[in-house]
């Protein structure tokens, strides 16, 4: 029996990554952002949205990924309350894909190590592979070394 | 009539919420009944109270408590009639009529029955009372019955009074299980312990009494908790507050009574809480959610306010202007009255303490008295909330550990009776709390020996450490000195947490002791977290507000004197302010960023800004040619003062604190968050985790020597290789020493002596008024409020000439005749130089040059009395 999953998906460096749409507020085009000094590499800054302070993560640093190229912007992917209040900074945003839950298998062991751990699943589409974040810990930074 | 389930269980609600209101105000006209038994006002009240509560359970056919509740009216009927007189077994017996009323409420509260403890046993005591020869005491059979019975109610309660659990409860909450799954066995072994004698009445009263305690479950403390809190609280309110007492609570014992109840002041509780019945109808009772759904909006308008007050700033003739200026000021109106809704005094959480002190005392048999000072300073209900618990731990702490026992007291010449004193004030934006025994003190010896065990410290370093850094070590995870863990306290958990749930808070926590004198913990917390003004200042482009509680003034160098100004001792800048050294912090550095484009590092490139707090342009650092300033924000941090450096100082804000996200809580040197008025999210700087960065902190809370030092020229000669007689002090945790020659006499004089004359503080010693110069860090310190302390100051008498000066210092340690070796040379202003003494690095005290500066015309500032003072 097939269960429905709605995902949210965006790209990191060519990458495919998906979210349920449950653990998504909202996708945002670029905000500027105050820097955090001290703060882990990986916390890009904060952002202003509607009164609320939210903290910037970069995905691509997240990864361990090269940087972004220097003009390009990067997209806004809000994540939803319960998450606290945090944004993935990611390249662009995707279509939002209705997929079977069944037919999410478990991370091939040749993935990247960077990934590893953040990823919970992948799906296979046409011709490439979308990666399940896992949201809770793509978010915790806590391992990482914050100045 | 009830009509619907819905209408019934509001009723109840309601009932609820009053009764248990009445039982805490019925907790604190027993103990002030207990004191003061032919108060017939109080009598009057109480007996009121359980009429009130009879009268409703009827209504409401809770049989149980309506005969409790009547048994107990009709004792207190005979007692203000005069029939009776009110003794420790009656009022024993109310009090545990109190506790027994609540544990039915809590029933009542949870399965909306009135549990199936068994009340006979109260009952018929009650009865008994009733009769005007008892004595009054419960035997000893009642108690462990009863304790039973409570704890297999309790047991089954505990599972339904569970609420949410507050996350920041480090104790799991299967520890209140645990503590539950004890109670029964130390209920079994309560019996034998407890021998009946009629001829000891205090001894089996005090048995029934430590039997009572033997037992108590946590979740009965949560069920009362339900009735702590301020004027304005909710069921919802209470529920929360009970889950958060649960799991903290796994030690039993006073703990139910801490949660529950609000125990009567020492003297007579203020008017307000009387039975005058106009005092009723001038508050209402509100949701606290709703007021703080309130304060967030408030907050929302303050931002908004902001940006609007910005826009209009650009055109100050428009209309707009002048509207938005009324919307300034009426949100500045509103926003200090939301502000005030959620200021409670303190007395909200102190008015427990007495009952908590006195069942302590009884279940330890020590005596104490409870002396509150300033239960009227005002806090925010959330800071209330965070320490209540803290504050609740210290108070059990110093009666379980600090407080001797009666015979310990009287063998060491102490009153049998130990003071705990609770003292409230505002100083400097913050409510500073301490509590202060003049109970054993702590053994620093012991806290050594213990963390050594722990593996905490190695034997070395504890060897080696100073008193102040010792009694730090409580601090730390899992200590505890207690020989065997009671049900009081001595679990272990305790400092730690409460130092974590201050500084939580944004406050610290500090602790001074003296063996055998008694110990002293204080507590500073900020008035307010949520609306604070704040100071903007930009650091190579970024910018950051600093609140306005921390700052202390302000200083703009330019040109030159921005270049000459800062001396640098090693390694550490410093900036003489008015003749006291300043470290410097620079900011920049500190956070790590791009350096200033110029090379040295007291130029600061910023532009010019005006100094009046015109924002600065492009603060990119770009080097003016002409002109360099420097920047400096004197900040304090505890109790030290040093100053932030800074590209430019813009203008004061009103901002909304918002928290950090969990990724960057953790980064001590920011305290939140906020948005500014042109919609710029800035971070607030938090002075102390600055302070501790740069290490002009060390990590406890102590001193670095490095900051006192100045290079200053002197051409005092150094001497080397004799053998003198030195008199050794402590300064700051450092040892310094003085020739023999140059002290007169040593001193102890009480700081209660310490007067004022002109810009110096003096005493009267032997017919003269002698200048004081305080020789170490502390110098300055206001010695205002000390004037009801006993503390005295440690004083070497120096004559220069005729004239006498005292000079203050933290401690006379030896008088040794030593050869002197200068190890090191430095150019301080204060100092001969440097040796080892007694293996320990000692300062050379340059007295002659210290009192020159101190005091220049010594023979104005020492006159003998009654020629008047000062010629």
């Amino acid at each position: 029996m097939s269960r429905p999953a709605q995902l949210c998906t965006f790209t990191v460096a060519d990458t495919l990554l998906g979210l349920e749409v449950e653990h998504v507020q909202e996708v945002l085009r670029f905000h500027e952002m105050a820097r955090v000094p001290l703060a882990s590499e990986t916390i890009e800054g904060l952002i202003n949205l509607r009164g609320q302070i939210v903290t910037a993560i970069d995905m691509r640093r997240r990864f361990s990924l090269p940087p972004r190229v220097e003009d390009q912007r990067p997209m806004n992917v809000v994540l939803s309350p319960s998450h606290g209040s945090v944004s993935l900074l990611v390249d662009d945003i995707g279509d939002v894909l209705d997929l079977d839950d069944q037919e999410m298998e478990s991370p091939p062991a040749t993935l990247d190590p960077a990934f590893q751990d953040l990823i919970r699943g992948v799906y296979k589409l046409d011709g490439r592979l979308l990666l399940m974040l896992d949201p809770v810990k793509a978010i915790d930074l806590a391992p990482m070394e914050t100045a | 009539m009830l009509d619907t389930d819905e209408e019934q269980n509001e009723l109840i609600q309601e009932f609820l919420v009053e009764c248990y209101e009445g039982l805490d105000k019925l907790d604190q006209d027993l103990l002030t009944l207990e004191e003061d038994p032919r108060n017939t006002e109080i009598l009057s009240g109480i007996f009121r109270t359980f009429h009130t509560i009879k009268g409703t359970a009827g209504f409401l056919a809770f049989r149980k408590l309506e005969s409790v509740a009547h048994q107990a009216e009709n004792l207190l009927s005979k007692l203000r009639d005069g029939a009776l007189v009110m003794n420790t077994g009656r009022a024993d017996a109310l009090l545990k009529t109190v506790d027994t009323l609540r544990a039915i409420l809590a029933s009542i509260e949870s399965s909306r029955s009135e549990g199936d403890e068994d009340c006979t046993e109260l009952l018929d005591n009650l009865k008994r009372l009733q009769q005007p020869d008892q004595d009054g005491f419960l035997s000893s059979g009642v108690a462990p019955a009863t304790a039973t019975a409570e704890a297999t109610n309790e047991a089954s309660e505990a599972s339904a009074t569970r609420t949410t659990a507050e996350a920041s409860e480090p104790t799991p909450t299967s520890e209140p299980e645990a503590g539950l799954g004890h109670s029964p066995e130390t209920t079994a072994a309560a019996p034998p312990a407890i021998v009946p004698s009629p001829a000891s009445l205090p001894d089996a009263v005090a048995a029934a009494r430590a039997a009572r305690w033997a037992s108590p479950p946590p979740s009965l403390a949560a069920a009362q908790a339900a009735a702590a809190g301020g004027a304005a609280s909710a069921a919802g309110a209470d529920e929360d507050e009970g889950a958060e007492a649960a799991p903290s609570v796994g030690k039993a014992s006073g703990n139910k009574k801490k949660e529950g109840s609000e125990a009567s002041v020492a003297t007579s509780t203020a008017p307000a809480k009387s039975s005058k019945p106009n005092a009723v109808d001038t508050s209402i009772r509100v949701d606290v959610n709703l007021l703080d759904s309130i304060m967030n909006l408030v907050g929302e308008l303050v931002l908004t306010r902001n940006q609007i007050v910005q826009h209009t700033a650009t055109d100050p003739s428009s209309a707009l202007a002048a509207t938005s200026q009324r919307l300034n000021l009426i949100t500045s109106d509103l926003q200090e009255g939301v502000m005030k809704t959620r200021m409670q005094p303190i007395r909200n959480v102190w008015s427990k303490f007495p009952r908590v002190v006195r069942d302590l005392t009884t279940a330890c048999g020590k005596r104490a008295s409870l002396v509150m000072e300033g239960e009227e300073t005002e806090l925010d209900r959330t800071i209330l909330e965070a320490i209540k618990d803290p504050l609740t731990h210290m108070v059990r702490n110093s009666v379980d550990h600090g407080i001797e026992s009666v015979e310990e007291r009287v063998a060491a010449g102490k009153p049998a009776e130990g003071t705990l004193k609770l003292r409230a004030y505002h100083e400097g934006g913050q409510v500073n709390l301490e509590l202060i025994d003049d109970g054993r003190g702590i053994d620093i010896d012991r806290v050594k020996e213990k963390a050594v065990e722990r593996g905490l410290l190695t034997r070395d370093k504890a060897g080696r450490m100073s008193e102040r850094e010792a009694l730090q070590l409580i601090f730390l995870p899992g200590f505890s000195t207690a020989q065997k863990v009671t049900n009081v306290s001595g679990r272990g958990v305790g400092m730690d947490v409460v130092r974590t749930n201050i500084e939580k808070i944004g406050g610290t926590v500090d602790i001074q002791s003296a063996k055998g004198e008694g110990t002293t913990l204080r507590i500073k917390i900020p008035l307010t977290l949520a609306i604070i003004p704040a100071l903007l200042v930009t650091v190579d482009g970024c910018r950051f507000a600093i609140p306005q509680v921390s700052l202390i003034e302000l200083v703009r160098l330019e040109g030159e004197r921005a270049r000459d100004a800062i001396e640098e001792v090693h390694g550490t800048p410093v900036y003489r302010l008015r003749g006291e050294l300043l470290p410097l912090v620079d900011l920049r550095k500190e956070l790590g960023l791009r350096p200033r484009p110029e090379i040295d590092h007291a130029g600061a490139s910023a532009p010019m800004s005006a100094g009046t707090g015109v924002p600065a342009g492009s603060s990119e650092g770009e080097a003016s040619v002409s002109e360099t300033s420097l920047n400096i924000v004197v900040l304090q941090a505890d109790d030290r003062q040093y100053g932030l450096i800074v590209d430019s100082v813009n203008d004061t804000e009103e901002i909304v604190v918002k928290p950090l996200s969990q990724q960057i809580r953790d980064i001590p040197v920011y305290a939140g968050a906020t948005i500014l008025g042109d919609g710029r999210v800035a971070l607030i700087l938090d002075s102390i985790g600055i302070a501790k960065r740069a290490h002009v902190l060390d990590e406890q809370h102590g001193h670095k020597q490095a900051r006192e030092e100045a290079p200053v020229v002197t051409d005092a000669p150094i001497r080397g290789g004799q053998v003198e007689t030195l008199l050794l002090l402590d300064l700051d945790e450092n040892r310094a020493a003085i020739p023999l020659s140059s002290v007169a006499r040593l001193e102890e004089i009480p700081v209660a002596e310490v007067e004022q004359s002109g810009d110096f503080l003096v005493t009267q010693y032997r017919d003269r008024i002698m200048p004081l110069v305080w020789l170490g860090r502390t110098k300055g310190r206001p010695v205002s409020r000390a004037a009801e302390s006993d503390e005295r100051l440690q004083v070497i008498v120096h004559a220069s000439g005729e004239q006498h000066v005292g000079l203050v210092v933290d401690r006379i340690h030896d008088i040794v005749d030593a050869s002197i070796v200068i190890e090191r040379t430095t150019n301080r202003a204060d100092t001969l130089g440097s040796a080892v003494v007694q293996g320990r690095v000692t300062d050379l005290l340059d007295i002659a040059g210290i009192v020159h500066r101190a005091i220049p015309n010594l023979a104005r500032a020492t006159a003998p009395r009654g020629e008047g003072a000062r010629a």
